[in-house]
């Protein structure tokens, strides 16, 4: 993923999120970790991204 | 529960019998000491004693009550239950009566997420799930026991003491006349998930406590819907929680609905707050013609054994042993799975068939099944009532994405049918790892058309010996001693048999007679097949 790729992915979330509001933030977010983690297909990576993303709240 | 003016059993559908206590006049037998003593005519109860009877073994059954246990209770029997039931000789009823059923629909806000389907074809002999109201299981069980020259039930007849003897228990009973005291060489406590004879032993259930509620609600109606379960997910009649609607015969339905954290139980079960909520559910589904409230109940979803089955002479078998959340549709089957594995060990140890050791095999084989059972539902009960915040957002998300995406709601199964094995039983073999699949040592066997029938219409009523090639099956004949209560079964190398079974010409398998293999080989010698019987039935030192 280059930096630019990565960049509009960033954009795209945090309009999303807004767009969704606060209140759904929690719900849309749960679901693209879901629907994310079954077209990665490959859970150890998955898992070690989940407790990666948990580090330094 | 049932609605203001109709007594405990005053059903819309079914008449309630009315059994009397035994006779004053037979006061002076009703000490006589009894090879088994079973205290509970529940379906438990009912199941063991004819279980017993099935291998020549008299029982007395006890129970407090003079009629069947009021209300519908549980409805989903399952197809291995129906094996049970068969090997009773009291199948056929059930059959005629029971609404067969393979489908499952989960709905999400109304819109359609999920429906599964459980293994069935034309090579099973019984559905995978059958509908009917426990107060006909009893009435098709009672209908055996009372043909059963071997079993006599006393109503009425409250077990109020038991104690553990060196060779035996014994009981003291009050019914309507006084008092009196029983021995008995062995017990069998089918006396429901409050158990008395467990208080009086001592003992205690652990486990946990699920969050949610639920109000179980039967009604009356002409609806136009087939034998599926639905299951709805936060439906606009009751907002963030859960609903189950089961058919039953006689035109009843089973509404099932979740209760919120402020919604009080005392509340939620007086009748005109049931009939609304059960209104309300109905016209989701979009029945608008009439019903009838016919009976209601609430309970929570526990997870609770015994750590031990058995004490002493006394053995615990269905509820008394173990509480577990209803929608694993598991209380009721696993307790007669249990009254099965207990009887047909009690009668062959006392038969001198087996040693008593197998009797040791009961609580792991019976309460590895029910820890199988907790962990199935306590992931159904964390789908259907999220206990904490994270369990809450992620099943939410898993139901969303199930609108537009069939994964996630596989998340939505409710596990029903997953079978258990006698993985960590001292009776069953370790497996042989030249197998490719068919079912290993510990699993019950599948059903294969044989002939015009089935594979099951084959089997003898002990152990079998299921052979694919003649000359093993001859050899087995010839060294086999006399007393052997074994069947052994030749079934041709090419069947449908000898394809689920895994097996080439020289493999065979040693199933018990509650259907679970106890052994299995590749290549089988009949050395081999006779010493691996002698270990299932505990004779290791009976016989070279
Ligand atoms: C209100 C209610 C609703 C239920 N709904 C469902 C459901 O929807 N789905 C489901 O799967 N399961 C349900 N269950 C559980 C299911 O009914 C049980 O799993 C099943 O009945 C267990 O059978 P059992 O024979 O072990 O015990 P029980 O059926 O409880 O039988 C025990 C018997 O022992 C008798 N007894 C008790 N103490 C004594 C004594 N001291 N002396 C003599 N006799 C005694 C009792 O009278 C009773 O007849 C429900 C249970 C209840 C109470």
């Amino acid at each position: 993923m280059t930096p630019t790729e990565l960049e509009s992915v960033y954009e795209a979330l945090a309009t999303t999120i807004d767009q969704v509001g606060e209140s759904k933030t929690e719900l849309f977010l749960a679901k693209l970790t879901l629907l994310l983690a079954e077209r990665v297909g490959d859970t150890p990576t998955v898992l070690r991204s989940i407790r990666d993303s948990a580090r330094s709240l | 529960m049932r609605p203001a003016g109709r007594g405990e059993t005053d059903s819309l559908y079914f008449d309630y019998p009315c059994f009397d206590a035994p006779e004053k006049a037979r006061g002076a037998t009703l000490s006589e000491p009894t090879p088994v003593a079973i205290v509970g005519a529940g379906p438990v109860g009912m199941t063991a004693a004819l279980a017993l009877a099935r291998e020549g073994i008299r029982s007395v059954l006890f129970d407090n009550k003079s009629t069947f246990n009021d209300g519908s209770r549980a409805i989903c029997v399952a197809r291995e239950s129906f094996y049970i039931l068969e090997r009773l000789g009291a199948v056929a009823p059930f059959v005629e009566k029971a609404l067969g059923w393979t489908t499952g629909r989960s709905f999400y806000r109304g819109q359609q997420i999920l429906e599964f389907n459980m293994p069935d074809g034309p090579s099973e002999k019984f559905r995978p799930m059958y509908n009917i109201q426990q107060q006909y299981i009893e009435l098709y069980l009672w209908q055996a026991v009372s043909d059963s020259d071997l079993i006599e039930t006393r109503w009425q007849s409250e077990v109020i003491g038991v104690r553990n003897t060196s060779d035996g228990a014994i009981l003291t009973i009050r019914d309507t006349n006084g008092t009196y005291t029983i021995a008995a060489d062995w017990l069998l406590a089918a006396d429901g998930a409050r158990s008395p004879v467990r208080g009086m032993l001592g003992r205690r259930l652990a486990g946990e406590n699920h969050e949610g509620r639920y109000v179980i609600a039967d009604v009356q109606m002409n609806h136009d819907y087939p034998t599926i379960r639905r299951a709805l997910f936060d439906p606009a009649c009751r907002p963030g929680g859960t609903v189950l609607i089961h058919r039953q015969p006689d035109n009843i339905w089973r509404i099932d609905y979740q209760l919120t954290e402020n919604e009080d139980a005392d509340e939620a079960t007086r009748e005109d707050v049931v009939r609304r909520n059960v209104e309300a559910v109905l016209s989701e589904i979009g029945h608008d013609g009439p019903w009838e409230l016919e009976w209601w109940s609430i309970y929570s979803a526990n997870t609770l054994a015994l750590d031990d089955y058995r004490d002493g002479r006394v053995f615990f078998i269905g509820d008394s042993a173990h509480i577990v959340p209803i929608f694993g549709v598991r209380g009721l089957n696993n307790g007669l799975a249990d009254a099965q594995n207990i009887a047909w060990k009690l009668g062959w140890v006392m038969r001198g068939k087996a040693g008593t050791d197998l009797l040791d095999s009961y609580s792991p084989e019976r309460r590895g099944a029910t820890l199988d059972v907790f962990e199935n539902a306590t992931k159904s009960a964390r789908f259907m009532t999220p206990p904490s915040h994270g369990w809450r957002v992620m099943r939410d998300a898993a139901l969303s994405l199930a609108l537009d995406h069939d994964f996630a709601g596989k998340l939505a199964n409710p596990r029903q049918m997953t079978p258990y094995t006698y993985g960590e039983s001292p009776v069953v073999c370790p497996d042989d790892p030249a197998f490719e699949n068919g079912p290993e040592p510990g699993k019950v066997i599948p059903e294969a058309r044989l002939q015009q029938g089935y594979l099951s219409d084959h089997l003898g009523p002990g152990f079998n010996v299921i052979c694919f090639g003649a000359d093993l099956a001859q050899e087995l004949e010839d060294r086999l001693a006399a007393e052997d209560d074994i069947r052994v079964l030749s079934l041709p190398a090419r069947s449908e048999a000898a394809h689920v079974f895994g097996a080439a010409r020289t493999a065979a398998y040693l199933v018990r007679p509650d259907r679970h293999v106890a052994a299995r080989w590749h290549q089988a010698r009949a050395t081999s097949v006779i010493t691996a019987y002698r270990k299932a039935t505990c004779n290791n030192g009976a016989e070279a």
